[in-house]
């Protein structure tokens, strides 16, 4: 059967992996490279780098360091981050991006994920969402999370899903940094509206967070970062332990 | 030499990375003299069948695809690619296909009745049917990356291997000399990359 995936997430600046520490084995820890080296070699189900820098000389560098990984890495790759157009699109995908993750650049022009679901296919567009609840509705934040659009995200999701995204990212505001685990209630709500795959963001702090996750079978992967990378979490003992618990993986 | 046919549809990049991390040389093209000058022939694609087999006449380039198969060169569909090698698909009306392997390619969504989602993104195992050099590197049970939403159906004679998806979708066809996977070898990491050095080796 097709198996839940443990993704990590890499935040690029200028070249380098913001927060990478303490890593054993690893020379380079700031290097994105020698990370997704790394989380290969740990059995990472997909990496996900997204570009957080602001300047051009800073986006150039982010696709030369997506083609080296391309070159050597061989699972899926998404890439999100500064995407607002399909030039944009186009310049991660000839880099050796699979899948491209659309966010404020979508909720400014939405159209954008109709025009690239038909140029590139669904498979390649992923909706990000960045959601938080705020009187009692689920609502979709931009720039970041730093400012509400007012758009409700269930109907969000819905209209994404629709126009070709091909997956959905969502990130709960709510549970992020907190590490209490991700944030159920959000993603069951949105995963009942569409029929794509989800991906769980926001909130694990330990292993049993993602066990509980997966009990929901409407979920198909959870995403982290900082756990990852400061090695609260090992990702080859959370596959190994998510199996032994019944949960599908590969291993 | 390995060709890897440009006709148009889905990115390349990876899967000429691919080989060449695996020391294999190849080309990315649309030019019959290279294929014909190839040891062996990969048949890319993503996207949408009727497009993807328009496309593919447009290059002008099946008649010689057909001709160095004939000859026994070893051949590689990928995803859509595999595809494109059955008789016919129903994507968006009846295509006809290249007809190098028997069987029709149908929609997953219309056979699955338990609320798996189309399409079928990410890590499925397989389970080998009959061995096959392309086999030669990999084990039973082993997981390989697929992304699609329609599937081949009445190829039993050619089934390698499949994946469980509620369905039996064919992971892995061949016929002659002419390899078909429905999963991406060039994203599915250690496993993948044996599948494409075994084929190398066919």
């Amino acid at each position: 059967m097709i198996t839940k995936r443990i993704i990590p997430c890499l935040d690029v600046r200028n070249g380098r992996v913001v927060k990478g520490v303490n890593f054993e084995g690893i020379q380079d820890v700031a290097s994105p490279v020698d990370m997704a080296r790394f989380y290969n070699e740990s059995g990472a189900d997909e990496l996900v780098f997204y570009d957080i820098t602001a300047s051009v000389e800073g986006r150039a560098l982010f696709t030369d360091i997506l083609k080296e990984v391309a070159k050597e890495i061989f699972i899926p790759l998404t890439v999100g981050g500064g995407i607002n157009s399909l030039e944009d699109f186009d310049r991660v995908l000839k880099c050796g991006a699979d899948k491209v993750s659309v966010n404020s650049g979508a909720i400014r022009n939405p159209g954008l994920i109709k025009e690239a679901a038909q140029k590139y296919g669904d498979q390649c567009v992923v909706l990000s969402m960045d959601v938080k609840r705020v009187d009692g509705q689920f609502r979709v934040f931009s720039k970041g999370g730093r400012e509400d659009t007012g758009m409700d995200a269930l109907e969000w999701a819905e209209f994404g899903v629709k126009n070709g995204a091909g997956e959905i990212v969502v990130n709960s505001i709510d549970t992020d940094g907190v590490k209490g685990g991700f944030d159920i209630e959000m993603l069951e709500a949105i995963a009942s509206r569409v029929n794509v795959p989800i991906i769980a963001s926001g909130g694990a702090g330990n292993m049993e967070h993602f066990l509980e996750l997966f009990q929901h079978p409407q979920i198909d992967a959870g995403l982290a970062a900082s756990i990852f990378h400061f090695k609260e979490v090992d990702i080859k003992e959370l596959k190994q332990y998510l199996r032994d618990n019944g949960v599908e993986m590969r291993i | 030499m390995i060709a890897i046919i440009d006709y148009g549809v889905g990115n390349l990049f990876s899967l000429s990375s691919s080989l060449s991390y695996l020391g294999l040389e190849n080309k990315i093209t649309r030019d019959a003299k290279d294929i014909i000058a190839a040891d062996r022939i990969i048949l890319p694609g993503v996207g949408a069948f009727g497009d993807a087999i328009e496309k593919l006449r447009q290059t002008g380039l099946i008649d010689t695809i057909k001709a160095e198969v004939a000859k026994g060169k070893p051949m590689l569909g990928i995803c859509l690619g595999m595809q494109l090698l059955f008789d016919k698909s129903y994507e968006y009306g009846e295509h006809e296909g290249l007809g190098l392997i028997h069987g029709e390619v149908c929609d997953l969504n219309k056979d699955l009745t338990t609320g798996l989602k189309v399409p079928e993104m990410g890590w499925n195992s397989l389970n080998f049917v009959k061995d096959h050099p392309i086999l030669k590197y990999v084990k039973n049970g082993d997981y390989v990356y697929y992304v699609h939403s329609y599937y081949a159906k009445n190829c039993d004679e050619s089934l390698v291997a499949y994946s469980e998806y509620e369905v039996k979708v064919p992971g892995v066809v061949s016929s002659g000399s002419v390899v078909g996977t429905q999963f991406h070898p060039e994203k599915s990491g250690a496993v993948g990359l044996a599948m494409l050095k075994a084929f190398a080796e066919m």
